[in-house]
């Protein structure tokens, strides 16, 4: 038996709402199957679970706003056999979880069904739960049932009220969330900024030959190609690419790459285009295509919410010059991409027009200097004069 | 403002409202740059012209892009395209 938590989905969220449950008790699951929909600050997610098993009981309650953490639901082991009904769970996990077994409503030996929101609410409502029948799933104790237990002349249908919440209020929490990610970014990470004017006008002539003979619906973006070239220079410079938790950092292998994608609504969410390094450029294309579009549809899975090992953003769009990130913690570095436009240039000793691309670097000081940095900005350099390698 | 082809104009908008809803028909002007009237990033650009090769049927080269400024150049585009 295994617990399946509410999942970190990122550094600015520290709760969510559950929304809906796509599986019930019974249901086999696999690793990476979506098994739960959690509205955060920032999009509705589809929670996807992180290892095989078969649901055992649910127990949060649609509607639930839980903290980052909270026991979801108990999943059995592939082949594993259900407890007897009304057997206590074995270990120190059920005791745990029920302390407040101690009332005559509850059959001896059976584990009182709460969810941890339900439990606060009882402590701070005074309600003696092991009273109380639940209506929830396998007669689980639910924050209505709290709630109704402690005012019991207000029919439930008071519970509903803040049901109205409206887009605005979706883009105050948003606000609220990434305000706290950026400032504790700048209060923990200690930045160090580089930036590289890169040439690009062997990528520009390699894309435009690669799109002329290809449908517009498999053509490329420029910025698949710069994802790609960040994905190679990031496999020589590991220390670039990972988290930096508990006063130490962690590598990871694949290229992760988190995407900054504005919203048309104001805000902005940089979610996982998974395993850069690995895939192929039609593959890439057609799935950031995928990425922006569900992510402005506000439909992410929490795999993409929570992996991203590193950040690209590219504000060359609108026109800017350079852009110098905050990186997004608990990563360690924000690689910036500002305008493509022909500047002049000095190449072999005399000046041309040259269309060259300012890339920066925001890096965290803790984990790599200077030197590095500008090592990976150079490779970053390399690897853009040499897309047909892509 | 004299708008042209107004039935191939309504229908170019509506294309660009699936990917920016917050565009009003008669704000956009045509002479002036599309993206600098409507933000939008080189996913939605492409997005775009994939939404009017689609539904009116004309294929439109990447070497062409540089002739789409204003919405008036991509409507003349279009209208020789299709005529």
């Amino acid at each position: 038996m295994f617990d399946f938590t509410l999942p970190s989905l990122g550094a600015d969220m520290d709760e969510g709402k559950l929304v809906e449950w796509k599986v019930k008790p019974g249901d086999a699951v696999c690793k990476g199957q979506v098994v739960a929909i959690v509205d955060t600050s920032k999009a509705a997610v589809d929670v996807e679970i992180w290892q095989d098993g078969v649901v055992h009981a649910l127990l949060i309650e649609p509607g639930e706003r839980i903290p980052v953490g909270t026991v979801m639901a108990t999943l059995l082991d592939p082949g594993e056999k259900a407890p007897p009904k009304g057997g206590a769970r074995a270990g120190k996990q059920a005791g745990e979880r029920a302390p407040a077994v101690h009332g005559a409503a509850v059959a001896e030996g059976a584990r009182l069904r709460i969810s941890p929101a339900a439990r606060k609410r009882a402590e701070v409502l005074g309600v003696d739960v092991a009273r109380i029948e639940g209506t929830g799933p396998g007669g689980a104790v639910t924050l209505a049932d709290i709630e109704a237990a402690a005012q019991p002349g207000v029919p439930k249908a008071a519970e509903a009220a803040p049901a109205v919440h409206a887009e605005a209020d979706r883009n105050t929490e948003m606000r609220r969330a990434i305000a706290a990610a950026m400032s504790r970014s700048k209060r923990e990470i200690p930045h160090y900024y580089l930036s590289e004017t890169i040439p690009m006008a062997r990528a520009q002539r390699w894309l435009s030959q690669a799109n002329e003979g290809r449908p517009i619906t498999e053509r490329l973006l420029m910025a698949v190609v710069q994802l790609k070239a960040v994905a190679a220079a990031l496999a020589q410079f590991p220390d670039m690419n990972g988290f930096f938790r508990d006063g130490r950092f962690e590598p990871v292998q694949a290229a992760h790459i988190g995407v900054a994608i504005s919203l048309r609504q104001g805000g902005l969410i940089a979610p996982a285009l998974h395993d850069v390094g690995s895939k192929p450029l039609d593959q890439l294309m057609r799935e950031l295509a995928d990425l922006v579009k569900r992510t402005r549809a506000g439909s992410l899975r929490s795999s993409e919410m929570s992996d991203p090992t590193i950040t690209v953003t590219n504000l060359g769009e609108q026109g800017v010059e350079a852009v110098m990130g905050v990186i997004y913690p608990p990563q360690v570095a924000l690689v910036g991409f500002g305008r493509i436009a022909p500047r002049p240039w000095v190449e072999v000793g005399a000046l041309v027009a040259m269309p060259t691309v300012v890339a920066s670097l925001a890096a965290d000081h803790r984990v790599s200097d200077g030197h590095r940095g500008a090592l990976f900005l150079a490779e970053l350099r390399e690897r853009l004069q040499r897309p047909e390698e892509l | 403002m004299g708008e042209k082809y107004p039935e191939l104009r309504a229908n170019v908008i509506a294309i660009l409202r699936s990917i920016a809803p917050e565009v009003e028909a008669d704000e956009l002007r045509d002479d002036r740059p599309l993206r600098q009237q409507v933000d939008l990033d080189s996913m939605d650009w492409l997005n775009f012209l994939i939404g009017i090769s689609e539904q009116l049927k004309v294929s439109i080269p990447e070497a062409d892009y540089g002739r789409l400024v204003t919405l008036g150049n991509l409507l003349d585009y279009l209208r020789a395209k299709l005529s």
